[in-house]
């Protein structure tokens, strides 16, 4: 009997703690690619000086005098995920209001497949359709030179961060207790005014969340934009040709040597302090989201 | 769920890691042991790094030695020239290759060049462009945006736009070098690989770029350069100018080993004529 007690106990214990060290791993993945960035990206930044680096509208990394400033990738990077969210935070909004309230259920089935499907495309597709309709599309409509530009980016982008916010806005959506649209309707106010002043009130933190999830998923997009961005170190501007922080870190990699490489690992720190930044929004927004 | 999955993910990169390094030793041990016998057909292995234009002539090399040589181990890690000079300086790999001449820089480190054929680099257009020839004077002003409209160079009334590579590609820099115009040119767009220069220029009538010749398909044209049209004879002959080499990098001081001191005679001699020439490259040998 009392064996047996002891065989379960070490059981148990055996099996925490493989979960501890199953855990461990993925915490230690994180350090260790927290701690791996710091190391080699701090040593370029060092050489260049922090406010060339973060301020200097010139790269060129491998010419005679190479120049090392990534403030147009900075930029780039901050507009196109702001028009990603100016363009797919209203469409991803409404579908999910519509989805959560409005639509018949046979609707909301089919659309809800056609958001996870969406979800599954992989960026590399959202890429090569963006450089064969796209980025064609906009030199046609516009009538410029060529198409790659931050307009192609933001438009896919757009799309891409679709998904994220109608998923996480219809979950705190649906969560809205029943009650509270009842009382709403019971008062006399018609269902629309119900959902928005009642519903989208109840919901706004996970919403809030929502936009912030499509800003993190927009911000560390690499494939898609590269292919439709255009990728010349240029200012921001809607119709030329921009290179964002992740894409500036991608094309160059492969053929990268010295101070070029330590520079792109620099700017893959200054991404790493974005997304941090925007993780730590989120766990804010949704930590309050829990504690009311 | 996504835990799990993390999880389960970090676990089978972990053990792809550890079971990567193993292997990596076993052939180590494996290569020492075996270069130390002598024979008429060489074992052991033979390991490139570098340049990913070369990616076609080096695999037809490496597999016809390897039918050849049963005993030989034979890899391509395709990097870029850069990495594969560095990864040769730092003994990391026995052959490095460059599709760019070494630097002298890189030559005072110890490093030695053979070079192992010769690159065409075509210049690329829309096939509706009625554009056919150019010479390398007006292709470094194009590129250096001197000249911006197609009918300055008797085309349609258009604006140009050029199409590059990224920096540090082996296929820019020599593109670069050859006109003349490092450091100068104001791209439209920085491709990352021959594949979308290509693509692009296809799906744009106003655009222009550059790309190796064996690679070039039917969806652009490749123009003529001042009157001569990139053909291998053009190439080997020297009267196509926009060509690079293809080099083997090896250190000065290193002996090689018995398999890919083989290897590199193969390749560089005069057998290896037609494999070079069918990988769409012009031998030198």
């Amino acid at each position: 009997m009392n064996k047996k007690v002891n065989t379960k106990a070490l059981f148990e214990n055996i099996v925490h703690g493989i979960f501890l060290i199953l855990g461990l791993i993925t915490v230690g993945g994180v350090l260790l690619i927290t701690i791996y960035l710091i190391i080699s990206g701090i040593p370029a930044i060092k050489e260049i000086g922090l406010f060339d680096f973060l301020f200097g509208q010139k790269w060129a990394s491998t010419a005679a005098e190479p120049s090392f400033g990534i403030l147009p990738f900075i930029l780039t990077s901050i507009y196109g995920t702001a028009g990603a969210i100016v363009i797919g935070v209203p469409v991803g909004f409404f579908t999910a209001v519509y989805l959560a309230k409005i639509a018949p259920k046979k609707v909301k089935v089919v659309v809800e497949s056609a958001v996870s499907l969406l979800a599954g495309i992989p960026s590399v597709v959202y890429g090569l359709v963006g450089m064969y309709v796209l980025v064609p599309g906009i030199r046609v409509l516009f009538n410029i030179p060529d198409g790659a530009s931050l307009l192609a980016a933001i438009v896919v982008l757009s799309v891409m961060i679709l998904p994220s916010i109608i998923n996480v806005s219809l979950t705190s959506l649906e969560a809205v207790p029943s009650e509270y649209e009842d009382a709403s309707l019971a008062l006399g106010a018609t269902p629309i005014e119900t959902y928005f002043k009642v519903s989208v009130p109840a919901a706004k933190s996970g919403i809030a969340a929502a936009v912030v999830l499509g800003v993190g998923r927009a911000i560390g997009e690499a494939m898609a934009v590269m292919m439709v961005s255009g990728n010349a170190a240029n200012m921001p501007s809607l119709f030329q040709s921009v290179r964002f922080l992740t894409t500036a870190v991608a094309s160059e990699m492969s053929y990268s040597s010295g101070l070029q490489r330590q520079a792109l690992f620099s700017i893959a720190l200054v991404l790493f302090v974005f997304i941090m930044l925007i993780n730590a929004t989120l766990n804010f927004l949704l930590k309050r989201d829990k504690e009311r | 769920m996504k835990k799990t999955l993390a999880i389960a993910l970090g676990l089978a990169l972990s053990i792809a890691a550890l079971s990567g390094c193993s292997e990596e030793q076993a052939q180590q041990t494996e290569a020492s042991s075996q270069s130390s016998s002598a024979g008429k057909s060489v074992t052991g292995t033979v390991a490139t790094d570098g340049s990913t234009s070369m990616e076609s002539v080096i695999g037809a090399l490496g597999e016809y030695f390897m039918h050849e040589n049963e005993g030989v181990t034979f890899t391509y890690n395709p990097t870029g020239s850069g990495s594969g000079i560095t990864a040769v300086s730092e003994g990391r790999c026995d052959i490095g290759l460059s599709s760019r001449a070494l630097k002298d820089e890189e030559k005072a480190s110890g490093l030695e060049e053979t070079v192992l054929a010769y690159d065409g680099i075509a210049i690329i257009v829309n096939p509706e462009n009625a554009v056919a020839d150019l010479s390398v004077e007006q292709i470094a002003q194009i590129y250096k945006g001197e000249i911006t409209n197609w009918s300055e160079v008797g085309g349609a009334d258009s604006d140009i736009v050029l199409i590059g590579r990224e920096a540090g590609s082996g296929t820019r820099d020599g593109f670069e070098s050859i006109t003349g115009t490092e450091d100068l040119c104001k791209y439209r767009q920085e491709l990352t690989s021959t594949g979308d220069v290509i693509t692009t220029v296809s799906q744009n009538p106003n655009a222009i770029g550059y790309a190796s010749l064996s690679a070039v398909e039917d969806t652009v044209k490749a123009l003529t350069v001042d009157g001569v049209e990139p053909t291998e004879a053009t190439i080997k002959d020297g009267t196509y100018k926009v060509q690079r080499p293809f080099v083997f990098v090896t250190k000065a001081d290193t002996k090689l080993t018995p398999a890919t001191q083989a290897f590199f005679d193969y390749a560089t001699s005069a057998d290896a004529a037609e494999i070079i020439t069918n990988a769409g490259v012009v031998p030198a040998n």
